[in-house]
């Protein structure tokens, strides 16, 4: 098994391993069965979804419901499903490709098709005994029912395995009975069963159930009022409270004490997946932009000719797609991972566990970098459009709201910028990722004479990777040192945890993007991908400005002297091009070209 | 019944027209391809056939490989196997000299197509597949029942409709109303994954017999700006009409 693992990508590793573009996977490797797949979602969202946009802003629950009811007929709910529990038993970049299409015409929609299919389906089929997926997977699959997750307290957000709800064994030890209040339980309103997180008697860890629910018979449980939320409408958000509601101890998943392994498990899968869910949003809300920016006149000039708004939609594009390609990325990297501990032996569900777990450090860095520019797209989408865009009438409203709780839900942005950095120190201190080889080496060339040859950048994003392997450097440099100023008492400094991730997320996004652009560049020809390595360059001058931010702030806050200097020294050194890109050039370049298609078009 | 449906790909209705070659070659870059829509009500109806009176369903295509996503999207729709007809269907005289050898090889009793294609609009293949295959023939349908061997279509007329009483064999041209567009169905993932085992047989063509050739094509003038001419300034408009527009 080690043999295995150690051919193929682990998590984190990007940061102190190059890949060969060949080994990374892009939107442009779609199999045609995942083409029609995609295809077929997107023709259903634009038939059925994207006209009645407006009953999902008006709090039409009945509607979410009834999509939903019809994502089951088409299969949609059942994607990642095993075949024996009524799926379809695709792999992991059908299952983020099907998201992604299906969430980007409404918040609504995709937090009720996330909470079901994820957080809802995926504690069962990952933790579930036979008989417990038997009993309600191919339910779940059809939408013949539906699932919620019931995590969050009044007191017990962020901090999850702090929740008070309680679970107690009844005399004969045939029951649990739950009490307690759960807080904004997605699908509350219309579904039939609930994972529910409680504390048995004073457990370190809270224990995870499934807990039906049947309106007509509720023992004992209460649904709250209909949250009022800023955005996501239709997505039906409420308390629920439990009194003594039975629970047969059979229905105990897992075992007693792992419902906190659930619940990060599960969330981990919530993450990536919320990225996928933040990418058609993104290319609807850029076509949307770009249509009106076409027909828009003012000065006698349709306004999409006006740099001003040229630099928008390039920027809003380039990150759509540098997105697109990490989340297809690390999608395919974890359907890899599963699939190699298939072949290892591992039973399904141990496998698809420990694959996307492997990864989690990219889930958090794609749930932090998507949620951030999804709301950002929708930001200018709303500047784009002008004043219309202030107005309900016009998507980018409700756009910019939904594109709001993205930034929350599954983990707060904060949470996962320290997780992932912690995560990784963790990774290195188990000896999975060797980090301290290379921030040793990194250390030893900041004592050294940098080179003065002259490189040779013929190959095309040669120069771009070469940036990019520096500011690996700088993220080793921070990470390193500051690890070993503060060793364990680093997680107190969240501030510099922050600085440390936004440096990985940028690394991890940009490589990502260079490496689509050079795929594609190597197998079409330079010229007929000259767009896509446009957005690489573009993005890449964004991360290398942020990274020389991040970096200063890291560095100052716990270094002084010689050893700040050069640190600082080295900072610039790692920052540093031979030959600056022209990026209001390639920002007109990329904006020309979207404005002409009239659409999304990468 | 064996049915067969004819299955033309075409550009989306959305896209960009331009063309390549001194004008004579439709410029295929970046451009999407669909099921032609009239083929689609067809085929929507087909599987009625099929769900209802237990009739098995062939689809035909003329056309290269590229052809072959529509035509598996006609399969996961629910279409039982596919043929294609390894040819560039150059003219609609060859299209339906090669479909009519599909046709009469399998036997087939009911032959839909749509009207026309949206994309070369030539409005020929259903009616001379019909006369290659000595088959009945309705054109412009827009309703159509089979009991046993007898067929009941509807036919659009000019202002009116007519009801025809026919027989199988028939070939019928067809059109939006042969099923409503609430009716057309998205392919479900189920459906998608069946059809990547579903026989797609692919046939060399028989002949390369052509009447027509595209000598050229043109783009209608593309829409100028509108002029306001002040109501009291009737010699400029009489100008502009004649110098300008050259329609007076």
């Amino acid at each position: 098994m080690e043999t295995v693992q150690q051919d193929i990508t682990r998590g984190g590793q990007f940061i102190v391993k190059d890949t060969a573009c060949e080994n990374v996977f892009t939107p442009e490797d779609f199999s045609e069965e995942q083409q029609m797949m995609r295809d077929s979602v997107k023709e259903f969202i634009d038939k059925e979804v994207w006209p009645n946009k407006p009953r999902f802003e008006k709090k039409d629950y009945a509607f979410t419901e009834e999509i939903m009811k019809k994502l089951g007929e088409l299969g949609l709910l059942g994607i990642a499903v095993p075949e024996e529990y009524g799926g379809l038993g695709m792999g992991f970049v059908t299952t983020m490709l099907v998201c992604d299409y299906i969430s980007g015409a409404t918040g609504s929609l995709a937090t009720a098709f996330g909470a079901h299919t994820g957080i809802g389906t995926l504690p069962i089929l990952l933790y579930g005994t036979a008989t417990q997926k038997e009993k309600y997977i191919p339910k779940l699959a059809t939408g013949e029912w539906f699932g919620a997750y019931c995590l969050t307290e009044p007191g017990a957000g962020s901090d999850a395995n702090s929740g008070k709800t309680k679970a107690t064994l009844s005399e004969d030890g045939k029951h649990y009975h739950i009490n307690g209040q759960k807080m904004w339980i997605s699908n509350a309103g219309f579904c039939n069963l609930m994972i529910v997180f409680a504390r048995i008697e004073d457990d370190k860890n809270i224990t995870g159930f499934i807990v039906e629910y049947d309106a007509e018979n509720p023992n004992g449980i209460t649904l709250g009022e209909e949250e009022h939320k800023l955005g996501i409408h239709s997505s039906s958000t409420r308390q629920v409270f439990f009194s003594d509601t039975k629970v047969p101890v059979e229905n105990m998943l897992s075992e007693r004490g792992n419902g906190f392994k659930i619940a990060m498990n599960a969330l981990n899968v919530g993450r990536i997946k919320l990225a996928a869910a933040c990418l058609d949003a993104q290319r609807r809300v850029i076509t949307e932009s770009v249509k009106y920016a076409n027909e828009r006149i003012q000065f006698k000039t349709p306004i999409a000719k006006f740099g001003a708004i040229k630099g928008k939609i390039a920027e809003i594009a380039t990150k759509a797609f540098v997105d697109e390609s990490a989340s297809y990325r690390a999608a395919k990297a974890i359907e890899d991972r599963i699939q190699a501990r298939i072949d290892a032996g591992n039973s399904h569900q141990e496998a698809e566990l420990k694959g996307v777990e492997e990864f989690a450090i990219e889930c958090s860095i794609l749930k932090v970098a998507a949620s951030e520019d999804c709301q950002n797209c929708t930001d200018e989408g709303i500047q784009i459009f002008g004043g219309m865009g202030f107005s309900a009438d016009t998507p980018m409203e409700a756009a910019w709201r939904d594109a709001r709780i993205a930034r929350i839900y599954e983990g707060t942005n904060e949470i996962n910028r320290m997780l992932s950095v912690g995560m990784l120190i963790k990774k290195a201190m188990k000896g999975h990722v060797d980090l301290l080889g290379p921030a040793m080496a990194v250390k030893d060339e900041l004592m050294s004479i940098p080179s003065f040859d002259i490189p040779d950048y013929s190959e095309v994003l040669s120069e771009e990777k070469e940036i990019l392997g520096k500011l690996k450097k700088v993220f080793l440099m921070v990470a390193g040192s500051a690890a070993q100023k503060y060793g364990t008492e680093l997680e107190q400094h969240q501030q510099l945890l922050m600085a440390a991730s936004d440096i990985l997320i940028e690394v991890y996004m940009a490589e990502s993007a260079i490496l689509r652009a050079e795929k594609n560049a190597k197998r079409n020809g330079e010229e007929a991908s000259k767009y896509q390595i446009a957005m690489a360059q573009l993005n890449l001058f964004n991360a290398v400005e942020k990274i020389n931010n991040k970096g200063k702030e890291a560095i100052i806050s716990f270094s002084e002297g010689d050893e700040q200097r050069m640190m600082l020294m080295g900072l610039k050194r790692f920052t540093k091009y031979t030959n600056m890109p022209n990026v209001i050039a390639l920002r007109n370049m990329i904006a020309e070209k979207v404005t002409e298609e009239n659409k999304y078009c990468f | 019944m064996k049915i067969l449906v004819c299955i033309s790909h075409v550009p989306d209705t959305t896209s960009k027209i331009n063309f390549t070659d001194g004008d004579t070659k439709f410029d295929t870059n970046g451009v999407q391809f669909v099921i032609n829509p009239n083929d689609e009500f067809g085929l929507t109806r087909a599987m009625w056939f099929k769900e209802k009176q237990g009739a098995s369903v062939t689809i035909v295509n003329v056309g290269g490989p590229e052809t072959e996503p529509t035509l598996r999207k006609a399969l996961a729709i629910g279409a039982d196997e596919a043929i294609r007809i390894n040819a560039t269907p150059t003219d609609g005289f060859f299209v339906a000299k090669e479909l009519a050898k599909v046709v009469s090889e399998g036997n087939y009793d009911l032959v839909i197509a749509g009207r026309e294609s949206i994309d070369y609009n030539g409005g020929m293949v259903p009616g001379m597949l019909a006369t290659f295959t000595d088959a009945n023939f309705v054109n412009m349908c827009i309703g159509l029942e089979i009991e046993g061997t007898s067929a009941t279509a509807i036919r659009e007329i000019d202002g009116g409709k007519e009801t025809i009483s026919t027989n199988l064999p028939l070939v019928v041209g067809c059109q939006k109303g042969i099923v409503e567009e609430k009716d057309l169905r998205i392919p479900n993932m189920r459906g998608i994954m069946m059809a990547r085992k579903k026989q797609l047989t692919v046939l060399e063509p028989s002949t390369s017999e052509s009447h027509t050739k595209i000598a050229s094509f043109e783009k209608p003038a593309a829409k100028g700006a509108v002029k306001l001419v002040d109501k009291d300034n009737l010699d400029e408009l009489i100008s502009l009409l004649h110098n300008e527009a050259k329609v007076i």
